[in-house]
């Protein structure tokens, strides 16, 4: 027996292929959803990775220092660090800003990351260029997503950096690149005001008769002093040691030092459960309209395919052609087409994904799951052709 | 096998639909073709030569009387046969007034598919239409798809696609219609031959005066009924 469908295909590839590749494109936008998808849950992961802790010690009561603000003195990483099982702490503080650099704005996550050698927690452990930071001051380590040079000068707040070294897929857990510079430069940056408030930060200060008193002449610069330097972070990153758990040392710290910390399981759960739960949701609501809109049109294209057809099917039946053999027919061009369609959505998939702004991860796994739902979809929407086919009357091959 | 008459009917009728909207297309209608012969049948429109045909063809279900394929009985007040798919494929020919080829099959395939249907081998099939074709003078046009062909080599098509599977019984309605004289001539002169050289009995139903007079015998239908006539039997 000869294949009816692979005969009708070949015949008439033109059409099959100029609507598989309508459909392709379609199917081609799904996996990328997908894909945006998975790509923002393996950038949660890379954060979590690249930041090089097993703990992240935050304020208390919040689920920071990603999904939410956190603030603690930058003297605490000292009695963590005393705490039974811990092998490095390090302050850490985060600040998603613009960047500026020549004339172009960049968007992006500035990391302030403690002094200390390789193994600091928050230090990016990779650089594909250049060196760490070794001055304490106005170097920073970009991403190369920043689009960021060696030797560029880029603009933070009022002071300029220069860029010594380049990492790569150092991102926040909504994409943006990193830019790390040294955790003093980060908490001023995140606490400077600009020059007319400080002078009249000061100002008033000086006018507060509780301050500038006669009798303490040192108070009054030891208050200015204080409201113009910031000791705070917003968190303290932990490493522990090799064989210790991280929920025996993540305990005593909760209750010793009133602080929240949360292991990397539990970190996990919070960017992936909580921080990306809604958009993740809305890219589910698309998968499932795409879904139906890909059905609909196979439906559709398949239907029409067959009532060209109704002839031809009405003569099959008269020569003994089985009901079997016409839906079979049917079906497997609706799969035919599906085939061309993923094919085609696969590559322009592949194409245009690098060009998206943010991390697109195409994973085989999907495109084996996209490709049985898309073999799913093709014969449940040739049902309707189907239907269609199976009621046509031999006698209208006679005719009158 | 003794096949005795390649097509018998008796006291068919067929009753469309029922109550005041009924129409009695066939009221009484009897026949007999005998194996290898070739009968005209003419009558005008409305009559019921289409009825006949789609109740032969068991694709319509008479009302009553009898039918005979081969040594068969296939309908006596019901049908007598529980697979009337396979029984069309494998006893019944059809020619229609237009080849209604199948369009993405080229013209082996468009043959050979009636044996594959019937479970032969594509090789066996193949090589069956082939002999056919050159029976038929279109071995040529073997690998050809059928809108390249003319409609005078699709209608030869067609033929060799109601003879493949050997049946006993042929039903051609209007075969002719699109053709001049001298093809309408060459068809019935193929048919005359494919009767004799198969033992096919074969029904032609026609309006075409070009054919009529090359009939032996020609059963005549009004208003559902039918009568025997001899023909002029002019050689074609
Ligand atoms: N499906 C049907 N339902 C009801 N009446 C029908 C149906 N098919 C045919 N008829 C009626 O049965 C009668 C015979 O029709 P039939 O098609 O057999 O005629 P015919 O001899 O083939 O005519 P023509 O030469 O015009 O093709 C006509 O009166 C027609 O109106
Ligand atoms: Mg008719």
């Amino acid at each position: 027996m000869i294949s009816l469908a692979g005969r009708d295909i070949l015949h008439s590839w033109g059409k099959f292929v100029f609507t598989g590749m309508g459909l392709g494109l379609l199917i081609g936008v799904t996996l990328t959803m997908a894909g945006v998808y998975r790509g923002m849950v393996d950038d949660a992961r890379v954060l979590l990775d690249n930041s090089g802790a097993d703990l992240w010690v935050v304020q208390q009561g919040t689920l920071g220092p990603y999904a939410e603000s956190s603030s603690i003195n930058d003297d605490t990483y000292r009695a963590v660090l005393a705490m039974p099982g811990v092998a490095a702490a390090a302050n850490v503080t985060y600040l998603t800003m613009q960047i500026r650099q020549g004339n172009r704005d960049v968007r992006a996550m500035v990391v302030g990351i403690a002094p200390g050698g390789a193994g600091t927690p928050g230090r990016p452990a990779r650089l594909v260029a250049g060196r760490q930071i070794t001055r304490s001051h106005y170097e920073a380590v970009a991403d190369v997503a920043t689009g960021f040079r060696l030797g560029d000068s880029i603009r933070i707040r009022r002071n300029l950096y220069t860029v010594v070294g380049l990492t790569r897929r150092m991102v926040s857990s909504s994409g943006d690149p990193m830019v790390f510079v040294p955790l003093r430069d980060a908490q001023e940056a995140q606490f400077l005001k600009d020059n007319d408030a400080i002078v009249e930060q000061r100002r008033r200060t000086g006018a507060n008769p509780a301050f500038a008193r006669p009798g303490v002449p040192d108070l009054l610069d030891a208050v200015i002093a204080s409201q113009s330097t910031n000791p705070y972070v917003n968190a303290v990153l932990v490493r522990i040691r090799a064989g210790a758990l991280p929920e025996e040392v993540a305990e005593p710290i909760r209750r010793w030092k009133r602080l929240q910390v949360y292991t990397r399981a539990q970190m996990e759960e919070i960017l992936i459960g909580k921080l990306i739960a809604t958009s993740s949701k809305q890219i589910g609501m698309f998968l499932v309209i795409l879904a139906i809109v890909s059905a609909a049109i196979i439906a559709f294209i398949i239907y029409t395919l067959t009532l060209g057809k109704i002839r031809e099917i009405a003569v099959l039946k008269l020569i003994g052609t089985r009901n079997r053999t016409i839906a079979g027919m049917i079906m497997q061009q609706a799969v035919g087409l599906g085939l061309i369609g993923f094919a085609v959505g696969k590559i322009a998939a592949t194409f245009w994904a690098p060009v998206f702004p943010k991390y697109v991860l195409l994973e085989p796994a999907d495109s084996v799951r996209g490709f049985v739902i898309v073999v799913v979809i093709c014969i449940l929407a040739s049902s309707v052709a189907i239907r269609a086919a199976l009621k046509v009357d031999p006698a209208e091959a006679i005719g009158g | 096998m003794a096949e005795a008459h390649g097509i018998r009917i008796e006291g068919l009728r067929k009753r469309y639909g029922s109550g005041d909207t009924a129409v009695d297309a066939l009221k009484e209608v009897d026949m007999a073709v005998a194996p290898g012969e070739v009968v005209g049948l003419i009558g005008p429109s409305g009559s019921g030569k289409s009825t006949l045909l789609k109740c032969l063809g068991a694709v319509i279900e008479p009302t009553g009387g009898r039918m005979t394929l081969g040594d068969q009985v296939i309908y006596d007040g019901a049908w007598k046969i529980r697979d009337l798919r396979a029984m069309r494929r494998d006893k019944i020919g059809f020619i229609f007034q237009a080849p209604y080829l199948i369009p993405f099959l080229d013209v082996t395939d468009n043959i050979a598919l009636l044996p594959m249907l019937a479970g032969q081998p594509n090789a066996e099939a193949r090589k069956r239409a082939l002999e056919l074709l050159e029976a038929l003078d279109v071995a040529h046009r073997a690998k050809a798809m059928p809108s390249q062909l003319s409609g005078g080599e699709q209608q030869r098509v067609s033929i060799a696609r109601a003879l493949v599977n050997r049946p006993p019984v042929v039903l051609a309605d209007e075969p002719t219609a699109p053709l001049d004289s001298e093809r309408a001539l060459a068809v019935i002169r193929i048919l005359n031959r494919m009767a004799e050289q198969y033992q096919t009995a074969i029904i032609v139903v026609t309006h075409d005066e070009k054919i009529i007079p090359t009939f032996r015998r020609i059963y005549h239908i009004r208003d559902g009924r039918t009568e025997e006539e001899a023909g002029e039997g002019r050689p074609f």
